[in-house]
């Protein structure tokens, strides 16, 4: 596809841009994207497929800024939500933590949850699954308590440490 | 095949033209976002940090075992072809565009038959992808899991009990996965179903959009769908949903050519028949135009009108047509008068 603006060279930047639930789309060389950026225009920049999605809820993210309550920077990455806001792509993992829960309800407003129902990585999936283990010895051991049954709720305190042990050392 | 021999050919074993429903659907595609866990997204990485990415990444290439499929995987730094040659890989649906901007910290890992490629440094470390032909998104996908299983037991990735696989756009976090189909819709388009269809589909977490026209009408019939949201979801749930969507829209389009067919036979021959004798003996030709007559060429190899043209061609000559192909051809960058001239050129050698 051709540049928009000088129809000499090939389109490389994609740029997208919402105005009142209007789309507005502009394909240009690299060359032209700077001069008008230059000028002052300022466009969402749209590379690919996904960003695209992201412009969209160009709208969404801006509000992310105002009603933001969490911390301001990443402490990791180094990240603001400024420049979160601005170029729609977190700094690092942990910024999904650190950007606590307006990136919650964000990743809601997204996808319709924020809990992932897929693939587990096999080295975490040992951890998922003794954690699972713990929780529901946990269980037990409150029923043992509450039954008075001392000697079976000792023996599920070990197991409960023992397995405690393991994930540790897999760290 | 090396990346070498990989951009001196338009041909990608996707382009086949075999493969289960490949009447209307051309190629399946999977691709996988995956980052690594001690380090910043692509975006906010030095170049010496981006270089450290794509090390780690070579290290658990070597670490896979000998007789894992598909075979030896290499990695190929961006920098070291030329503008061209990178253009034709996006051409060739192997990369993004985002992979030919700040060249110089990515990199690209093929496959032998360059269905698995995987993207470094894009928006995120890792973007596996496996790309086959006709209707094959349950293979594609198993194929991504396998690479990214062998992976993972070397690299360790960014990932959340809560939110998944961890990416740089949170539109993509969760299950990291974009499936997609290619469909070739020309019976939709010219009974106008077409707009009653795509909105529906959007409807069912799906997103449709035009082939090679980005941000204008979309050229030669050509859609691509995929899936909406990463998270929530498992992969096979995702795979499963766009697979019975599109196999809705498979028969919807059998039927709409079906009719076409019977209502207005001589038509159809007549529309078919002219645009294989423009492309066969024009002197002068755009893309755009190159575009909506190989539509008109494959739907009647499909109907069987036509017999003498392969779809493989047909699929080849979409890559062979476009820019970055013509001016590695010619050797320099041709204008546009020179470039429609030295299309027509080509279509009439290869048909
Ligand atoms: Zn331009
Ligand atoms: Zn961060």
């Amino acid at each position: 596809m051709l540049c928009e603006r000088c129809q000499k060279k090939e389109a490389t930047v994609f740029y997208t841009e919402i105005i009142n639930g209007q789309k507005k789309q502009l394909n240009l060389c690299e060359e032209c994207a700077k001069e008008l950026h230059s000028q002052g225009f300022d466009f969402m920049p749209q590379l690919n497929f996904h960003n695209f999605l992201g412009s969209i809820l160009g709208h969404n993210i801006s509000n992310f800024t105002k009603t933001s309550l969490g911390a301001n920077k990443c402490e990791v990455c180094g990240l603001s939500e400024e420049e979160f806001a601005q170029k729609g792509l977190l700094g690092c993992g942990n910024c999904y933590e650190n950007f606590g829960n307006t990136l919650d309800s964000l990743v809601r407003s997204i996808h319709g949850t924020n809990i992932h129902n897929g693939k587990v990585p096999e080295k975490t999936s040992d951890r998922v699954k003794y954690k699972k283990e713990i929780e529901s010895l946990r269980s037990q051991l409150k029923q043992a308590v509450a039954k008075e049954q001392y000697e079976n709720a000792a023996k599920i305190r070990d197991s409960i440490k023992e397995i405690e042990k393991r994930l540790e050392q897999e760290g | 095949m090396s990346l070498k021999d990989s951009v001196n050919n338009a041909y990608s074993s996707w382009m086949t033209g075999t493969g289960p429903d490949n009447d209307v659907v051309i190629s399946s595609r999977v691709r996988a976002a995956r980052n690594l866990s001690h380090f910043a997204f692509p975006h906010m990485l030095d170049d010496d940090k981006a270089q450290e990415v794509i090390h780690a990444v070579s290290l658990a290439l070597e670490n896979r075992g000998a007789d894992c499929k598909p075979g030896k995987l290499e990695i190929n730094n961006m920098i070291e072809l030329s503008p061209e040659d990178r253009q034709i890989l996006v051409d060739k649906h192997l990369i993004s565009n985002d992979l030919l901007k700040d060249h110089g910290r990515k990199a690209v890992v093929l496959s032998e038959d360059e269905a698995i490629s995987i993207m470094l440094n894009e928006e995120d470390h890792l973007r596996i992808q496996c790309i086959l032909p006709g209707m094959q998104l349950e293979s594609s996908w198993l194929q991504v899991n396998n690479i990214d299983d062998e992976l993972e037991k070397t690299l360790d990735y960014a990932f959340s009990e809560k939110f998944g696989y961890l990416t740089a756009c949170p539109t993509n976090v969760g299950t990291g996965l974009r499936c997609s189909v290619m469909v070739h819709l020309p019976a939709l388009v010219f009974t106008e179903q077409i707009k009653k269809v795509l909105p529906s589909i959007s409807k069912l977490g799906l997103t449709v959009r035009g082939l090679y026209g980005e941000g204008t009408e979309p050229v030669g019939n050509l859609f691509q769908i995929s899936n909406q949201v990463t998270l929530g979801h498992s992969e096979e749930e995702i795979v499963q949903n766009l697979v019975s969507v599109t196999k809705q829209l498979l028969d919807q389009e059998r039927t709409a050519r079906e009719a076409l067919y019977d209502d207005r036979k001589e038509y159809m021959e007549d529309k078919i028949g002219r645009s294989y004798g423009i492309l066969k003996n024009s002197r002068i030709i755009s893309f755009n135009e190159v575009m909506s007559r190989l539509s008109d060429l494959r739907l009647g190899i499909d109907l069987k009108i036509i017999k003498d043209v392969s779809p493989q061609l047909v699929n080849e000559l979409i890559v062979l047509t476009r820019q970055a192909f013509l001016n590695k051809e010619a050797g320099k960058e041709l204008s546009v008068f020179e470039r429609d001239v030295k299309r027509a050129n080509i279509i009439r050698e290869k048909l």
